[in-house]
């Protein structure tokens, strides 16, 4: 393969990927919508298309098409940058993410994921910390207190739940032994749902730590202090308007996916049969790598419910609790864990 | 190739540097630093050290640099001032930069036996590098992270002995 060859197939694939991810992110916001309004008891957006269907993009539209306001306090440089930073990061570590089987046609590199990197995991975990920053310049150049404060608690607990969050997964990556997510996912693979890493592989522990980690990696509900709307009117972004505000929104949305991802391919055996062989193969490879991809997007969107029923079931954090939280139970619940782990690996 | 990337990721780095102190803001100076900081991680990676890339990148860029903009939101830092310190140092202080520098160029540029680095060469694994670190270097390493431990004993018991003053603080405010 030439590399005028590859960079074709490159471009071609991140095209495909990013406007899949931008749409999932578009009906994960409905998804969302509905979903809390069936937990509270209305009928969320039903007027725009065949069940509010047309509504993301709708919505779209009107952030495309309102008018673009920059208060005049803000530093210019930063308050632009710092929307880019956000959703750029947000969608750059899905590049890392195999969606289904290795399959490539023609002598193409691997259709179902962008790069297959060695260091998988520690690229996505990488990207996620450098959009921090995306949140943190927000709240400051935009001039204003309920920014300030909202980007300051963010960063504070980004930085805070990340540690926990490397930590919970340090357990998968001794029993892989190694951070290619590809790899991963074959470790776990070999009898369906009984050695996946939550159920054969006993990391129930790390999942629940990545899980609440997640959870306040990206602002979600009980752990959505950055943006708590009865304190901080809306957080780090209180000062923004139009496609700049979308584009924080989306990020967001973004992050919840690759967070389901993640835990999809760590933990529940990513693209694989939770059946195992129960299910024979069949004989059409491209019928394989379809119900590849099926399963793997059906894992990621048992998450994104899971995302939503919990905002519409839990009442938000106090900040103290919030900190006390990660650092004095789930950060030694991880390393209890790694320990564990350890020893029963040395064990066997 | 790998001229190509060495050249623009080490003009990215030397950019950063040079903006780092041109910048009278610190908030921009903190920004500079990161594009540094995320530049050498893509240098590291050139020389085939993929993990030690991506921790300057998680460590470096991600945790410590958020820090460093966390306090200087938390400060409110303005603008620096130049006072007659800042110019003293800038007069003694970039030529002996410029000493120091050609010192350790002329050294390096005398030195034998520096190979060629290319695109095609290996890249080092995590296993190998963890294998390198657990058995020929297990001391030193062992020794750094007791190092790091009391590192992190002494600003447990500063922040600690902060708290007990704060509340002696308030207690002689409310007695007021």
């Amino acid at each position: 393969m030439t590399i005028l060859q590859f960079i074709l197939w490159s471009v071609l694939k991140v095209a495909v990927v990013t406007v899949v991810m931008l749409l999932a992110v578009a009906y994960t916001v409905l998804l969302e919508r509905k979903l809390v309004g069936r937990i509270q008891n209305r009928w969320g957006p039903s007027r725009v298309g065949p069940f509010g269907l047309l509504q993301p993009l709708v919505d779209g539209a009107k952030s495309f098409l309102k008018e673009d306001i920059i208060p005049t306090g803000v530093y210019r440089p930063l308050y632009l940058l710092a929307p880019i930073l956000a959703l750029g990061c947000a969608l750059i570590s899905i590049g890392v993410v195999p969606f289904g089987e290795p399959l490539s046609i023609a002598g193409s590199p691997p259709l179902f994921q962008i790069a297959n990197v060695n260091i998988g995991l520690l690229v996505i975990l990488a990207v996620t910390s450098i959009g921090v920053y995306g949140i943190a310049l927000a709240g400051w150049s935009s001039n204003s207190k309920y920014s300030l404060l909202g980007a300051l608690r963010s960063s504070a607990q980004m930085v805070s739940y990340e540690l926990a969050l490397g930590l919970s997964l340090v357990g998968v990556v001794m029993r892989a032994g190694s951070f290619n997510l590809g790899k991963i996912v074959e470790q776990q693979a070999t009898q369906g749902m009984l050695t996946w890493n939550i159920f054969g592989g006993m990391q129930f522990l790390a999942f629940f730590i990545y899980l609440m980690a997640a959870y306040a990696e990206t602002n979600r509900s009980p752990f959505d202090l950055p943006e708590a709307e009865s304190e901080l009117t809306g957080g780090y972004h209180t000062e923004y308007s139009s496609m700049k505000f979308a584009m924080f929104f989306m990020a967001e949305y973004a992050n919840m996916i690759t967070v389901g991802c993640v835990a999809t391919l760590l933990f529940f055996g990513g693209w694989t049969s939770p059946f195992g062989d129960l299910i024979p193969p069949s004989e059409n490879v491209f019928f394989d790598a379809g119900l590849s991809i099926f399963w793997f997007v059906l894992k990621v969107f048992a998450f994104l419910f899971l995302y939503v029923w919990v905002r519409g079931t839990l009442p938000r954090f106090r900040y103290d609790q919030l900190m006390n939280f990660g650092w004095r139970w789930l950060m030694p619940l991880a390393i209890l864990n790694i320990v564990a782990t350890s020893l029963w690996l040395a064990y066997r | 190739m790998h001229l190509l990337f060495f050249i623009v990721f080490a003009g990215f780095c030397l950019a950063g540097a040079i903006n780092l102190l041109l910048q009278s803001h610190p908030i921009n100076s903190a920004l500079s630093l990161i594009v540094v900081m995320v530049s050498l991680a893509v240098l590291y990676l050139l020389l085939g050290a993929e993990f030690l890339a991506i921790a300057q990148v998680i460590v470096y860029a991600g945790a410590i640099m958020v820090l460093f903009t966390f306090v200087i939101m938390l400060l409110n830092a303005s603008r620096e001032e130049r006072t007659l310190g800042s110019r003293a140092a800038l007069r003694v202080g970039f030529p002996s930069v410029v000493a120091i520098l050609a010192i350790i160029a002329t050294v390096i540029l005398h030195t034998q036996g520096l190979g060629v680095a290319r695109l095609s060469d290996g890249i080092t694994s995590t296993e190998e590098l963890s294998k390198v670190l657990f058995t020929d270097l297990l001391l030193p390493f062992e020794v750094t992270s007791v190092l790091i431990l009391i590192a992190i004993l002494g600003a447990v018991a500063m922040a600690g002995h902060d708290e007990k003053d704060l509340h002696r603080n308030s207690e002689r405010t409310g007695e007021k």
